[in-house]
């Protein structure tokens, strides 16, 4: 009898979600991956919600699934069944994607908005963010951060020479299970001038160097694979510093309330945005919704509900406060002018030459 | 007589068939009828099973980025000694397939193949197409300044090996070894070698595990078969409680009781055992994976051990004691014996799934709880080197089936039995 009414409401639901779709037979579904959490929240609130009510026709679909992304995308491609709209990926892994012809090249000037003043797109996005199929949304960084309690209130860490020094400042480091950042910190801890990080890192005794200097802290390392672990690492007082996505640590600061301080020296900084792959079914749907939602003033509103920055130089001065807690979200961006004293651009030319070696020798580290 | 005589033919059915014939069609159709009833498993089977087991078989070997993108140049590679930097000719070919491959936005993926060899080749081919229109004869001359590694004959040696539709190579990475410049087999560096280390690791934990479920699971599926029903009931479901619950809640719970201010460290802190500077390190290293996963799989050992004991009568035992055995040697020689084809068929599953595991090492696991799975995950999923994630899944199943194998040969698996 219970079978044979779930079998019937079944049935309902599914007739009724037939005539509904009858109803509005115009309506595309945009299928969008992004990163989940805090991240698609601050996406789904400054660019979706707004799009579809300007947009009735227009039902946008999240998929979490941005962490896979490359494979995804190949997966798709491969099967020849692309069902995803619009990704929102790292510059490193949308490179790779563009060479493999997984995704669009874009030409910036004719799918982007100008700046309110009429800078052309390719001009308004800052430096070096704009690649050949990659829109850059936000600037993010990896940071080091800290949870004070750790440490007495006199003797507070504030370099990442201070995260190398075990005497001085004793606790447990959580690090990511990467290369990249770990070893670019561990040569700007051991004195290299930020400029010259890449360049001792193509030759063989600044790879080395690297890993002597991160042998020095080794027996006080915890390891972490996915973002949520460094925030829960730290809150758990597991260990006392972690590296660590500063979207995520400003959220578990200031909206969860632990006592967590970031380290901006050193910031390791790189964008995030969006790629459109090739073959999808909503390609004009998608360039539309694209050339609105990378416009100035939607990217501004995006950093009133995460502390990642604007990509566009034009949207800086509209960054205000934040949605539900009200404070000014300017010096918790990564781009404030108190916090950009000391950045390493993330060089992704680098990684994805060097990438494949140097995460085999980090993996050999890591086991011994 | 003479009736019979007219018979003496094949025997046949009222309907004048021969009965073998007709004895035949009726097998026949019973035989359809029996396949008709398997097929939608079969069909299921090999699809969703041999299917894709075959296919992660093919791309350990399959290597069609190069000859498919580059074949100008591996035809002008063909004769080719190896010693010095190759003719013009390969260079022109080179350029030629540069152009193509940047125009149907193929040579990315040289790049890709090539760099999990060499260091630097991926911007030595997006660097080199994206210019390769304005290149100009001679070709040689042209590509050594585009990009010194043009200069290098160890990127052409490479190209030439790498050239052919199948490659050993990532059969070569999964055990630490690589082509040298050579072109003969050689170790990597020391300092990247990790797949046996990990591979001997996995074999290594999953065998304590293994162990430790069974020393574990052993009395309480004795308990499960002597006890009253009543009791045995409650029991049976305190050991199937967890085994329903979701596997990511299992082991989350694990990271609460084991972590440095968890509740295991906080109770030791607190009745005075350990000091607050002391507390132990039991996770995110290998005691968490083996803690965790052994909990984890215990079901698997104490299900097929009590289904086996339950079919063991009480009265061997009791008639041994009466026959003069001590407690120890009845168990030992009388009911021991019995259990065998449950500890066998509980140890291999436990061993089997161990040997695959991977969310949980990945989270309680640290460094030193890693297991092989979690490095072909990671070449699935981040560095997309899915022929190395495939060798790496070859050797994998080739092991479980030696070992599955060495069992028969030991055990013998008609002795299993899991009810």
């Amino acid at each position: 009898m219970k079978k044979l009414a779930l079998t019937t409401t079944a049935l309902a639901a599914g007739a009724l979600l037939g005539v509904a779709n009858a109803g509005d037979a115009q309506a595309t579904d945009l299928t969008v991956v992004s990163w989940g959490g805090a991240y698609t929240e601050s996406q789904v609130r400054a660019y979706h919600e707004p799009y579809m009510e300007l947009n009735p026709d227009i039902n946008i679909i999240n998929d979490d699934s941005s962490a896979n992304a490359l494979a995804g995308l190949r997966a798709q491609s491969q099967a020849g069944n692309v069902t995803w709209d619009l990704v929102d990926m790292l510059p490193s892994d949308a490179q790779l994607a563009c060479d493999e012809g997984l995704i669009m090249p874009i030409d910036h000037d004719e799918v982007l908005a100008e700046a309110p003043d009429g800078t052309p797109a390719s001009e308004d996005f800052l430096p070096g963010s704009l690649g050949e199929c990659f829109i850059p949304q936000i600037v993010y960084s990896t940071v080091m951060t800290f949870n004070n309690e750790m440490f007495p209130d006199d003797n507070q860490p504030n370099t990442i020479e201070d995260f190398f020094n075990v005497d001085d400042f004793p606790g447990r480091r959580a690090i990511q299970n990467r290369p990249a950042a770990n070893l670019e910190w561990a040569l700007y801890a051991d004195g290299v001038a930020i400029d010259d990080i890449y360049d001792e890192l193509e030759t063989e005794e600044g790879v080395e160097r690297a890993f002597a200097k991160l042998d020095t802290i080794k027996e006080h390392l915890v390891f972490w694979s996915e973002g949520a672990q460094a925030p829960q690492l730290l809150a758990d007082k597991e260990v006392a510093f972690a590296t660590g996505y500063n979207g995520r640590m400003f959220n578990a600061a200031e909206v969860e309330g632990q006592p967590f301080s970031i380290i901006w020296d050193g910031q390791i900084v790189e964008w995030d945005g969006w790629v459109v792959p090739e073959g999808g079914n909503n390609v004009d749907v998608v360039m539309e919704y694209l050339h609105w939602a990378t416009d100035t003033q939607r990217l501004a509103d995006q950093a009133k509900f995460i502390s990642y920055g604007p990509a566009r130089a034009s949207s800086a001065d509209l960054v205000g406060e934040h949605a539900d807690l009200g404070i000014d979200m300017g010096p918790h961006m990564p781009t404030h002018p108190d916090n950009y004293q000391s950045p390493i651009l993330l060089n992704n030319d680098f990684w994805t030459d060097y990438g494949d070696e140097l995460r085999e020798r980090f993996n050999n580290w890591m086991l011994q | 007589m003479a009736q019979a005589q007219a018979h003496s033919g094949p025997m046949v059915t009222a309907d004048g068939v021969p009965l073998k014939t007709s004895l035949r069609r009726a097998e026949r159709r019973r035989k359809i009828t029996a396949f008709m009833l398997v097929v939608p498993l079969l069909a299921f089977i090999l699809l969703t099973f041999i299917a894709p087991i075959g296919d992660m078989l093919w791309r350990s070997v399959d290597n069609p980025a190069i000859i498919n993108t580059l074949p100008n140049t591996v035809t002008a590679l063909e004769d080719w000694d190896g010693e010095e930097l190759p003719p013009e000719e390969a260079f022109a070919a080179m350029v030629e397939d540069l152009r193509v491959g940047q125009e149907n936005r193929s040579i990315g993926q040289v790049g890709i193949r090539l760099n999990y060899e060499m260091s630097g080749a991926r911007s030595l081919f997006s660097r080199t197409a994206r210019n390769a229109d304005s290149l100009e004869p001679p070709y040689k001359e042209a590509l050594l300044d585009a990009h010194r590694r043009w200069g290098d004959v160890e990127t052409w040696r490479l190209i030439k090996r790498e050239g052919r539709p199948y490659t050993a190579s990532y059969y070569l990475s999964a055990v630490d070894m690589r082509y040298a410049d050579d072109g003969s087999v050689a170790m990597q560096p020391e300092n990247q070698r990790i797949y046996v280390a990990l591979f001997m690791r996995t074999l290594a934990l999953s065998l304590a595990i293994t162990v430790l479920t069974l020393l574990l699971g052993f009395p309480i599926a004795y308990l499960l078969a002597t006890l009253p029903l009543r009791y045995s009931n409650l029991l049976m479901i305190m050991v199937l409680l967890p085994f329903w619950t979701s596997l990511l809640v299992r082991t989350t719970a694990w990271i609460v009781l084991l972590q440095q201010q968890g509740v295991i460290n906080d109770l030791l802190v607190a009745v005075g055992l350990i000091g607050d500077d002391g507390r132990l390190t039991m996770m995110h290293n290998w005691i968490g994976t083996i803690v965790a996963m052994t909990h984890i799989l215990l079901p698997f050992m104490v299900l097929p051990l009590y289904s086996v004991m339950k079919t063991i009568p009480p009265s061997y035992q009791r008639a041994a004691r009466s026959l003069g055995a001590n407690p120890f040697v009845a168990f030992v020689r009388v009911y021991l014996p019995q259990t065998v084809s449950g500890i066998g068929a509980g140890a291999i599953l436990v061993f089997i799934i161990s040997i695959g595991y991977y969310i949980t090492p990945a989270l309680v696991g640290g460094q030193s709880g890693q297991l092989i799975s979690n490095l072909i995950a990671d070449h699935m999923q981040r560095t997309l080197n899915w022929g190395l994630a495939a060798a790496l899944g070859s050797i994998l199943l080739g092991g479980v089936l030696i070992l599955y194998w060495l069992y028969n040969r030991i055990v013998g698996i008609d002795n299993m039995k899991l009810g």
